[in-house]
């Protein structure tokens, strides 16, 4: 069977939902959808479709990188790790020095987001560096 | 004279017998096989070999993605190209390749998405990443979200376990 219409549902859902610049690509045995959901509860609804069509997301024939449209600098993020402080550090990456901590559930400042895995952040006591984007969401306006 | 005549007659015969067989005859290929002569140019090229067309009264239209705005263009020059074909109705999209993270960023990149996770092993080859371990579902969801976003080729969790 076709990826494409194995992943039907999904595709009509990202169409559905208003993810823009949208992007579905097969390409040797693996489809590949981008994107920018308009919000976070969009690609959660995406994700919760996939994993209907593919229990588990083992099969390994789906790359899904859909982000959340970027927000503006200087918008509220809170920081979403399980219990712990989120680190912030001096560069994008875990090799760079720790330059302070945001505490669980802390709402920080969004100040660039130029990289899509590490965004740069600023803690209201004037902290500023790069935090880990999967623990960061943005807080509703 | 009468030789002189006599041909003249036969030319004016030819030429009735020609324009009343005209309409019913034309002398220009069928739509079909306009369709299998651009079909066979397009299929001669891996780049447009995807594609599709179709052929009504001369006027080719063609479908499918190729990967570049310059394949895009010589669609149109092959397929205008084809004897019998009036126009060309380029319907052919653009669609660039993916692109894959090379094994060095995409390596540091997945130490850093992997970091508080326990329990598990990933690791890069050729672009793809390997997960074996075991894993509560609703974290292999979290660390699948994270690393289809680093743009790895596939992630291939089949030495992955799942618990509830």
């Amino acid at each position: 069977m076709q990826l494409k219409d194995k992943y039907k549902d999904l595709m009509d859902a990202a169409v559905a939902s208003g993810v823009n610049n949208l992007q579905v690509r097969e390409q040797d045995g693996v489809l590949y959808i981008d994107g920018e959901a308009p919000s976070g509860v969009v690609k959660d609804q995406l994700w919760e479709t996939y994993n209907k069509l593919d229990p588990d997301f083992l099969s390994g024939d789906v790359v899904m990188n859909v982000n959340v449209s970027p927000s503006i600098p200087g918008t509220k993020v809170k920081v979403t790790t399980e219990r712990s402080n989120l680190n912030i550090r001096k560069g994008p990456g875990t090799d760079q020095p720790i330059v302070g901590k945001a505490a669980h559930h802390e709402i920080v400042t969004l100040v660039s987001q130029s990289n899509d895995q590490w965004w740069l952040i600023r803690t209201n006591d004037g902290e500023e560096g790069y935090a880990y984007a999967q623990y960061l969401t943005p807080e509703p306006n | 004279m009468k030789k002189i005549f006599s041909a003249l007659f036969l030319l004016a015969g030819a030429i009735t017998i020609l324009s009343t067989a005209a309409p019913g005859c034309k002398a220009k290929p069928k739509d079909a096989n306009i369709k299998t002569s651009i079909e066979a140019a397009l299929k001669s090229d891996p780049q447009t070999s995807g594609l599709s067309v179709d052929v009504k009264e001369g006027v080719a239209t063609v479908t499918g993605e190729v990967k570049d705005a310059s394949v895009q263009a010589t669609v149109a020059t092959i397929v205008g190209g084809i004897k019998g074909v009036k126009s060309v109705l380029n319907n052919v999209t653009v669609t660039p390749p993916v692109v894959i993270t090379p094994d060095d960023p995409l390596t540091m990149a997945v130490k850093d998405a992997t970091k508080d996770f326990t329990g598990i092993t990933a690791t890069v080859k050729d672009g793809i990443i390997y997960v074996t371990g075991e894993l509560k579902s609703a974290d292999w969801k979290k660390l699948k979200m994270a690393l289809d976003g680093l743009k790895p080729k596939k992630v291939d969790a089949a030495g992955l376990k799942i618990s509830k």
